[in-house]
Order: C-alpha cells, then structure tokens, then sequence
C-alpha cells in the first residue's frame, strides 16, 4: 500500500501546491501591490479626515455658529464666525434644488414613461451624459454671462439666486438619470393594471409609478443636493461672496456668503485667524456631506432589499 | 366615441378635464427634457458670443502664445492649455494603477468581505470630500510635507528638464497629487462596476484549466472589463481637466510658462477662477476663449467615453 502511495504521489507530483514556484511567487508579489495600491488609495481619506476633525472640531464654538466673518485683516485675533454662510449655503442650495428638482423629474418622467425610444429622447439622453461631465466652472462662467453681466433678474448683478441657477445646472442631470433608471425599475404590471383599471396616464404616473420608484429618486436628489452644497467654482463670479445675514427676502437678489466660498476665501489670505476659520468651515460642510452621503447609501441600500 | 353609439357596452368617455390634464402633464415632461437640450446649447452659445471678440483677434494664435498680460491687453492661452493636460493627463497615469488594483481588491476575493466592504466605502466617501476642503488640505498639510521630497528630487534629478526648477511651494507637481485623490474614486468605482459584470463562469473557467489567480485577473478578467474601465478612466480625465478649487488653491497660478512641474503654473479652469470676477472688456473674451476651449476639450473627452463604453461592450 505504502509503495503504491508514493508512486501515486511521484505521478501527481504538479498537482500539489508549491510555494516557491515562479507562477505562485508572482501571484504573491502582486497581490501584496494590490494590497499596498488600495491602502495608498483610502490613505488620503484617513488623513484628510483626521485633520479636518482634529483640527477643525478643537475650533468649534457656540460663537463660532452664530457670529459674522471678520474682513480679513481688521482683527488679528479672531476671524468671527461662519453663522452667515452656513445660513447662505442654505438658502442657495434650496434654491437650486427648487430649480433642478422639477425639471430633473419631469425630464426623468419623459425618458422613462413617454418616450419610446426616438430620436428626440436619444439626443436627450446624450445631452445628459454630456452635460454631467461639463466642468463646474463652466457652470459659473454660462450664469455669469446670462444672468450676472446683463442683470437680467431685476436688475441685481450677483446673487443667491445667479448662484442657485449655477449649481441647479450642475444638479439636473443626476436627477433626472435616477428618475430615470428608478422609473424603469417599476415593474411593467403595475403600470397595465393602474391603466386597466381606468385611470389616466397622469393619474398612473402620479398615484403609481412615481410612489413606487420613490426611493431611488430621492437618493439620486440627496447625491445632487450634496455635490451642488460642496462646490464652490460656479459660485465665486455668481453669488461672490458677503460679510453680513441674509435674512431679509429681498437678499436672495443680493451677494450672499456660502461654506465652501468662505472656505476658498480665507484659505488664501495670509492671515492665520482667518485660515484657522476656513478649518472650522470645512469641518461643520465635510460633516454635513457625509451625512448626505450616508442617508442616501442608507436609502439605496433600503431601496436594494424591497426589489 | 370611436365605438359609437350602437355599441351596447359603451366605453367610458374621458372627460374633457382629464383629457387636458393628461395632455398638459406630457407637454410638460417634454418642457423639462428639452431643457437639457436648451441649457446645453445655450451654454455653448453664450460662451461662443462671449469669446467671439477674442477669436476674432487671435484666432489659433491664441493656442500657442504663452504671454497673459491684462496691462498691455495681450493674451494667449498656451500655458494654461499646456498646464490643463499634462496636470490631467500625469494625474490619470498615476491614479490609472492605483484604482483599478483598488477595484481589484474590492471585487476579488484576496481579503475578508468586511475589509473589502470598507476600502469601498472609504474610496466612495472620498468623492464625497468637497474640492475646496482639499485645496485646504493642501495648502497647509500636503505642501509643507512634500516640500522637502520635492527638494530631493529636484537636487537629485535636476538635469530632467521636468525637475528643473527648485520647488518653491505651489507648483504643478502638488496639482497633480491633489487631483489624483479627487479622480481616484471615479477610477475606482467605474473600475469596480465593471469588473463586478464579468460573468463568474470566466473566473470558472480560468482556475479550472489550471490558471492562478493572477493569471486569471490579466488575461480573462481585465480583458473582457476593459470597455468600462476605459470609459472611467475617460471620465476621470474630463473631470481632472475640469477640476477648478484644488488645483487653483495649489498649483501657484502662474503665467509664465516653464517644463518644469515643480514650478508654479495654471489651468483653464484655475485662470477662469481667478480671474473672471476681477476682469473687463477684452480680458472678460479672452477667458470665454478659454473657457470655450476648456468645454470642447472636455466635451471630446466625454462623448468618447460614451462611445468607447456602449461600442466595446463585450457580449457574454
């Protein structure tokens, strides 16, 4: 028996696994570049992270919330607080999701409810792709030359509203591909069966389909509201930038302060209070982002398990 | 009213209001997918009229004259071209190994599903970081640690007509590190999407004829994912072309124009930040110019991925 096994163990002597072998040597060797590749990739994160929560978070204050910014320069000391541009990044982001949200889900609706594969809703669908890979200044330089230069809403040059128009631009098409696509997730039955049943189109659409695609679409708003709350490019020639409270309605007309302006402002002055603020501002806007982030990964997530 | 009134069983009659209702509500998702269309056009247009003066005058001289000087009203776009690509292009090369290794890892079974699930995560959330809170970052972190490796670098390889000015601070060569991290979780997820797609019974096949997993991975895998990735990689170079805060933060916005990447230099996007707020008359044209320069590069870009993405899309 025994004479037999080592036989049989000479004969199939490749099948076993060897260790040093050049194959299962380099085998080896790239999966630790692998490794090593992604633990560089989430490297930054980490870092980023850290810092902007130690440093950051050590200058959070109930003063720091409420106050007005200090023109740079005017006090050494303290920068003031960043309680108007929380308040501006705000009113502007609500302004542009007033504007993308509509457009986007009605857009959506066509592409997945009316259009039957045409040419108008192949152009329209390019025109999305393509117009979510248009750079974000890009975004700010067309409201700039339309709405700001020409003063054409009421007469105000830069303001909220300039700056919301500049971001909803770069919203619509993230809402309208998951109105999209969560439109087309709705199964083709519920739809025959609410139009068997008598109702109209708009009813079906309204009371049936839209209900059920719900959760994707309001994922995909939540991933638009927090890229439009982050960007600062379309905003600094559109909404600029102001030291005061918006908080009369008339000021949507006017200059009004946002997070990630201030952020970019007072970045590059020399003076240390006020870059210290641009810290305490990228905490309180990186912790409303993820925040965004995670709700929407949740609802997705939710979303993923009904279907 | 098409059955008319000899039917016995008589259809029900639409009424007039749910009619219109219906009507109105299609006309107006129509409205709303055309503004698409309607912003998209209008963009081009209003950048094209801005920048006609300016085409007018230079026309493609614009392209290869470095000189940008607001006194004597002179422009040209060549250094902030010259900067837009190669920041975006050496950003890709760099970012190209690290995410699709990442998206590797994440889709391959080398480590526990737990860890993988979390590289994934963190790479996601990395997109999420604002681009204006990395410039932050490195202005005040990134910078003042490399500095001394830029240095080294430079006292070291100094002949390399790329290395050949001492770092002063912001430069190209910390662009490029900062939009590596911002086009890496692009990369990564694509990447990740795509690899994901690849039918098990390939891998299957692969180990069963006696392949490793390496093997497996170059020669089955990466190949029949390729489409996908290209078209990340694609996306990732529009939006690096694109990207405005960071790199204006860190790349010293400089108009002289120099090889070297660890000298202080521009992009597009990073002369349209700085400068469109402050400027008048023939300067506000020659920014459109740019401006129109920067879209088409990235519209090019962009319609390529989605061609590359829907025409080498492998069939399983």
């Amino acid at each position: 028996m025994k004479n037999i096994s080592k036989k049989q163990k000479s004969k199939y002597e490749n099948l076993y696994y060897h260790p040093y072998k050049k194959n299962n040597i380099k085998d080896k060797l790239l999966t630790s570049i692998s490794i090593l590749f992604s633990t560089i990739a989430i490297l930054p994160l980490v870092l980023v992270l850290a810092y902007i929560l130690i440093k950051g978070g050590s200058l959070l204050s109930y003063d720091l919330l409420t106050n007005l910014p200090e023109p740079p320069g005017d006090d050494i000391i303290s920068a003031g607080g960043i309680g108007n541009a929380i308040i501006g990044t705000l009113i502007i982001t609500i302004i542009a999701t007033f504007i993308s949200v509509p457009i986007g889900i009605g857009g959506g609706i066509y592409l997945a409810e009316y259009s039957k594969g045409a040419l108008f809703s192949k152009f329209i669908r390019f025109g999305t792709n393509v117009l979510s890979g248009v750079p974000s200044i890009i975004a700010g330089v067309f409201i700039y030359g339309i709405i700001v230069y020409t003063k054409i809403i009421f007469g105000s040059n830069f303001s909220a509203i300039a700056g919301g128009m500049a971001l909803s631009i770069l919203m619509i098409p993230t809402v309208i591909k998951t109105t999209d696509e969560g439109l087309k997730l709705v199964s083709q039955e519920l739809r025959k069966g609410a139009l068997g049943v008598g109702a109209s189109k708009f009813v079906t659409i309204t009371q049936i389909t839209l209900p059920a695609a719900i959760n994707p679409i309001a994922t995909g708003i939540l991933l638009a509201i927090a890229r439009a709350a982050g960007e600062t490019a379309p905003l600094i020639f559109t909404a600029l930038f102001s030291f005061y409270w918006s908080s009369s309605p008339q000021s949507i007309l006017e200059p009004i302060a946002s997070l990630s302006v201030l952020i970019y402002n007072f970045a590059i002055e020399p003076y240390k209070a006020q870059n210290e603020l641009a810290w305490a501002a990228s905490f309180i806007l990186v912790l409303l982002l993820l925040f965004l982030n995670i709700l929407s990964k949740w609802l997705s997530k939710r979303t993923n398990l009904e279907t | 009213m098409r059955n008319g009134q000899s039917s016995k069983f008589l259809l029900r009659q639409r009424p007039l209001s749910e009619r219109l209702i219906d009507n109105g509500f299609k006309r107006l998702a129509i409205a709303m997918a055309a503004m698409v269309a309607i912003v998209l056009i209008s963009i081009f247009l209003v950048i094209f009229l801005g920048a006609s003066e300016s085409i007018h005058r230079y026309g493609l001289k614009f392209l290869v004259i470095s000189e940008w000087n607001p006194v004597t009203d002179e422009y040209g776009a060549f250094t902030a071209i010259y900067g837009t690509i190669v920041t975006s292009i050496a950003s890709i090369l760099i970012a190209l190994p690290l995410g699709v290794g990442t998206s590797i890892v994440i889709t391959e079974d080398i480590l526990p599903s737990k860890l993988r699930d979390l590289i994934g995560l963190m790479v996601e959330l990395l997109a999420a970081i604002p681009s204006v809170v990395l410039g932050l970052w490195a202005i005040f972190v990134m910078e003042p640690f490399l500095r001394p490796l830029l240095l080294g670098l430079h006292t070291n390889f100094g002949w390399i007509p790329f290395l050949s000015t001492e770092p002063i601070g912001p430069g190209m060569l910390p662009a490029i590190l900062i939009l590596v991290i911002m086009i890496l979780p692009i990369i990564t997820s694509i990447s990740r999407d795509s690899l994901k797609q690849v039918p098990n019974k390939l891998r299957e096949a692969a180990y069963g004829i006696g392949a490793t997993r390496w093997a497996t991975i170059i020669n089955v895998i990466l190949p029949a994912a390729i489409s996908g990735i290209t078209g990340g990689v694609l996306l990732a170079l529009g939006r690096a072309m694109g990207e405005t805060m960071a790199v204006t933060m860190i790349i010293g916005n400089s108009f002289s124009f120099n090889w070297s990447l660890l000298a202080p230099g521009n992009t597009i996007s990073a002369m349209l930040a700085n400068q469109f707020g402050e400027a008048d008359g023939s300067q506000v044209s020659s920014l459109m110019y740019a401006a129109l320069i920067l879209m088409i590069l990235t519209l090019i870009v962009n319609i390529l991925a989605q061609l590359i993405v829907k025409k080498m899309r492998l069939k399983y």
